[in-house]
């Protein structure tokens, strides 16, 4: 075996010296009933690196690649270009093979990335500060709104339509057993989305309002009457981004006053991967940071003087506080920040802003192409580099059409909302920097038969 | 628009320990390293664009365009690959050395599993594309189910979860909704073994449980006397971790187990330490209802600083009903996805779902690489070898450190010593920053909470003889040092790029973004 370096000459002598006649010997405290006589059947026997390599190639193969078809979907998930450089440097053995910064003399390195990363993520939000990431999106907004909960000491979280439908689908799970009600809603196919209903809801024992921002039908809008409503009644505003590029090109829910801003930071360098793993962003107003979930890194001096990093805070993590804890998280998301970090890095402001100017023109472009098809009706009139298109006919059986002809042309409501009449028709499209003119040119077309 | 106005430069730091200091603060191939607010500007990026922006006609973001600097810096990519090399070179990497950090299994990373999980069939797959163009990201999520199953001897596995702390929550609220189902909701009682990890209790308090602690007996495994005396009708289960957390076998978990489904409850196994056992025990023999595995413990996902994790759970025939969405299922038609809306037809008790989409498929490819190199023979090789070594460590320092449990027989994966016997006013700390400068990463430091001054060492199955000898060398001669008060161990590491760093000043002023400084003289304080 090519990863196990004891020779049976070793092991011999080991054993010899820890007085043991066999391996069996370490076992004895399996109770005899429970104790595999040798490899379990049925499993096959240890392969050479060729022979996995061709498995999984195989497996590869019978996906569709985004990167060789028009590609078109969106809906939380974003494919964007990610520079060379930046999987080179996170496959650095010392980045990728490191554990938990929890000696900090030889940790340096991962502690420094976080403490640029926090400040790149509040910078990018708009908030005070930010952690050192969570698992993904779906998650810290559940802990967002479990912290809004300590905050606030008030129960009642009203989620807006416009929330991708997986984040409302964890809410939920984690609400059952917490005992948070949540007042959610489904999003209506037009181009206005839901703040004035929501800031209706707002009562004395609402302890958030979530909304995201761009919307999951890529919808945007001024957030700051929002955030004033919510404050007005001491409930805090919670915005959820799901394309952190778009902050590149419209203002940051921080500007808008939002009290926590949680997002998933998979555009910047981590890729599609199927879904994971992923990077949550989570950021604050200083006044709530002992209340935030996960790893914080915080600057200090070294015993002799000279500036370093740490884990800090962490009498609010379950190592110290257990059952107390403000979580049970124990990790955070490392690599997939070092990614997006270093994707950040390598943009600068200047490149974020071009890149975000290059995906909303694409978009625009795009969306205006589009609803020249006949039985093709734009449904957004304000997006970023995401639009919803209103079908003339179920969109989902469309998608699988168009998938059947190599193109991925978006994500319908259908799967998104499966059994929600109303929405049946409507289809996600998102453009990024990777779509080019011929993509949008080769769906029209494609969108053009298959609706006539 | 630069980002340090100011000029400023941190300042060049003194040289700790021998020699001259420098005027870089550099010392040879030890090099400090700026931050990237300090090095880089809002005009530089590393970054070029095909194509040009043409701004749309008209305003199309509703008047939010972002027009306040944002204030962050960029740089040019020979300056950025240099900046995280540089910060890269501060790090302790498993690739550097044995990392015997217990309880976290640190071992070798397989560069096949890196290339695989990069294949643009995997890497480059949108998590909501239609599934007949996922059907080979599909099988590969079914494959390791099967192979996690197989290996556990389970009935089902949840691939979701994010995490090992994520995996224990998914296999509370299974019990929880069982309960429920049951009508037995008032079961409000969780028992947690007081060495557990502290994900344990803070999970289970999550789910709304009360935690009540079960004691360790004098040999480091749990007090199944008080255990099964506290079992009752209140008691919704218990969590134990097996192999525990001093490095021994549970013995009476079947027992336990036994005695659990008797009253009524269910038993949550915490598998963080399934590497001392996968190929020689099933959990599923045990009575284990539910069990997280650590792919990047057992199956060698890369820890990479600190996640990202994952955390499969693995359930029994009782908990199956109520495991969470998604999940794969094969079919004569390929393979398909479970979800919200199809989940009535047979799984209409799934508690719900945990994430946004299917779980940590990049690591499912890895781990799944790793297990298809070992194979059953292989991965049974695994378990004895990181056996072998831990024991190995445990006897070849029993006479130097104290081993509380040396007597109780042989450990598993890790082995656990105390820093009873060194001399007055030196503890595990000092040993653990010694070892730094001796080229290693210290071992788990005073953890489990029921070993005075603990040090958890799991050298893993990927250490040599050699690197064992010189690891435990290392150990004896710096145990040896704090055994006889050797006052230079105190403000050890010596030569690290740090000395010890002072964390109360950063809890009591956290300092977590960086900020444009004020003058030199102002900031020192």
């Amino acid at each position: 075996m090519r990863y196990l370096p004891l020779t049976p000459t070793d092991r011999e002598s080991m054993l010899a010296v820890i007085g043991a006649s066999s391996i069996d010997d370490l076992f004895v405290d399996v109770p005899e009933e429970a104790r595999l006589s040798g490899p379990i059947a049925d499993l096959p026997g240890h392969a050479s690196e060729l022979a996995v390599e061709r498995h999984m190639t195989a497996l590869a193969r019978r996906n569709t690649v985004a990167g060789e078809v028009p590609f078109f979907l969106g809906a939380g998930a974003y494919r964007h270009h990610v520079p060379a450089s930046v999987d080179h440097l996170i496959q650095r053995g010392e980045f990728l093979t490191a554990y938990t910064p929890y000696q900090p003399e030889i940790a340096q390195g991962t502690l420094q990335m976080l403490f640029e990363f926090q400040t790149q993520v509040a910078r990018l939000l708009g908030t005070d500060v930010a952690n050192a990431s969570m698992y993904d999106g779906s998650t810290a907004c559940w802990e967002a709104i479990g912290m809004a909960r300590r905050i606030t000491r008030r129960g009642k979280a009203i989620l807006s339509g416009g929330l991708h439908p997986h984040y409302v689908s964890v809410a939920r799970t984690m609400a059952k057993y917490t005992g948070d009600q949540l007042d959610t809603a489904s999003p209506v196919l037009s181009a206005q989305g839901d703040l004035d209903a929501l800031i209706a809801k707002i009562d004395d024992d609402t302890s958030c309002v979530v909304v995201q921002y761009p919307d999951i039908l890529g919808r945007i809008a001024d957030l700051t009457p929002l955030a004033d409503a919510c404050h007005a009644k001491k409930a805090l505003l919670i915005a959820v981004v799901t394309e952190p590029v778009a902050l590149g090109a419209i203002r940051s829910p921080g500007e808008m006053d939002a009290d926590i801003v949680v997002g998933e930071g998979q555009s910047l360098g981590v890729g599609l991967q199927f879904g994971g793993p992923y990077v949550g962003l989570f950021g604050c107003k200083d006044k709530y940071v002992r209340q935030m979930p996960g790893r914080l890194c915080g600057e200090t001096v070294d015993a002799d003087g000279r500036r370093g990093f740490v884990l800090t805070l962490s009498t609010r993590e379950q190592h110290i506080r257990r059952e107390k804890a403000t979580s049970n998280i124990c990790t955070n998301s490392g690599l997939c920040a070092l990614a997006f970090s270093i994707h950040m890095t390598l943009l600068g402001e200047a490149g974020l802003r071009r890149l975000a100017a290059i995906n909303h023109a694409g978009a625009v472009a795009a969306a205006e192409r589009l609803a020249q098809v006949p039985g093709v009706e734009l449904v957004t009139d304000r997006f970023f580099n995401e639009f919803t298109l209103n079908l003339s006919q179920e969109a989902r059986p469309v998608v699988r059409t168009l998938a059947d002809r190599g193109i991925l042309a978006g994500v319908s409501l259908g799967r998104l909302y499966p059994g929600e009449g109303d929405l049946a028709n409507g289809l996600v499209v998102a453009v990024t920097e990777t779509t080019t003119a011929e993509d949008v040119e080769t769906l029209a077309a494609a969108l053009q038969e298959v609706l006539a | 628009m630069s980002i340090n106005q100011s000029g400023w430069r941190p300042t060049a730091p003194q040289a700790g320990g021998a020699g001259a200091p420098t005027f870089t603060g550099n010392k040879a191939l030890m090099l400090e390293e700026a931050l990237i607010f300090e090095i880089g500007d809002t005009e530089t990026t590393g970054v070029d664009f095909t194509g040009v922006a043409a701004a749309p006609a008209g305003d199309r973001l509703g008047g939010l365009a972002r027009s306040a600097p944002i204030g962050l810096p960029g740089l040019a990519e020979p300056e950025a690959v240099r900046h995280y090399t540089r910060l890269s070179r501060q790090n302790y990497a498993i690739d550097l050395g044995l990392f015997p950090l217990g309880s976290c299994t640190m071992k070798h990373n397989p560069r096949l599993n890196e290339k695989m999980a990069r294949l643009p069939g995997f890497s480059d797959v949108h998590p909501l594309a239609p599934v007949d163009t996922v059907q080979g990201a599909l099988a590969v999520i079914h494959q390791l189910a099967h192979w996690l199953v197989t290996l556990t001897g389970m009935t089902s596995v949840a691939m979701s979860p994010k995490a090992g702390a994520h995996g224990e929550l998914c296999g509370i609220l299974a019990i929880k909704a069982a309960l429920e189902k049951r009508g037995e909701g008032h079961r409000k009682v969780i028992l947690v073994p007081e060495s557990a990890h502290g994900t344990n209790p803070a999970t289970a308090a999550f789910a709304g449980f009360s935690v009540e602690d079960i004691p360790a007996t004098a040999d480091g495994r749990v007090d199944t006397a008080a255990l099964i005396a506290r079992l009752g009708p209140d008691v919704a289960g218990v969590m134990i971790t097996n192999p525990n957390t001093c490095g021994l076998f549970e013995r009476d978990l079947k027992t336990i187990s036994d005695a659990v489904h008797a009253a009524g409850g269910y038993v949550y196994c915490d598998g963080a330490n399934f590497n001392a056992i996968v190929g020689r025990v099933r959990p599923g023999d045990l009575g284990v209802d539910a069990m997280h595995i650590n792919l990047h413990k057992t199956f060698s996902t890369p820890h990479g600083g600190g996640g990202p994790g994952s955390g499969p759970v693995v359930f029994s025939e009782a908990l199956t009903p109520f495991a969470p969405l998604p999940f794969v299922e094969q079919t004569d038609a390929g393979f398909r996805l479970v979800e919200e809306e199809n989940a009535e037809d047979h799984h209409a008790d799934s508690f719900g779902r945990m994430v946004a989409f299917h779980g940590q498929m990049g690591m499912f490819t890895r781990a799944l690489t790793y297990i298809l190199s070992h194979g059953a023979d292989g991965l049974r090789q695994v378990a004895e070898d990181a056996v072998l070594n831990a024991n190995y460590v445990l006897r070849s320092l029993e006479d130097t450190l104290d081993a509380p449990f040396a007597r109780s027989g042989p450990c598993m994966h890790e082995a656990i010593f105390s820093d009873a016997g060194l001399a007055e006013g030196f503890s595990t700390i000092d040993i653990a920053k010694a070892l730094i400068d001796e080229g290693f990463h210290p071992m788990t430091m005073y953890f489990p909470l029921v070993v005075h001054g603990a040090m958890l060492v799991e050298p893993t199955e990927t250490e040599s003889k050699a690197a064992l000898d010189q690891f435990i060398g290392a150990l004896r001669s710096v145990a040896e040092r704090a055994k006889a008060g050797d006052q230079a161990l105190k403000t050890a590491p010596h030569f690290a790029p740090r000395a010890r760093l002072d964390e109360t000043r950063a809890a009591r002023k956290p300092i977590l973004v960086w900020k444009e400084p004020t003058p030199v003289a102002a900031a020192a304080e």
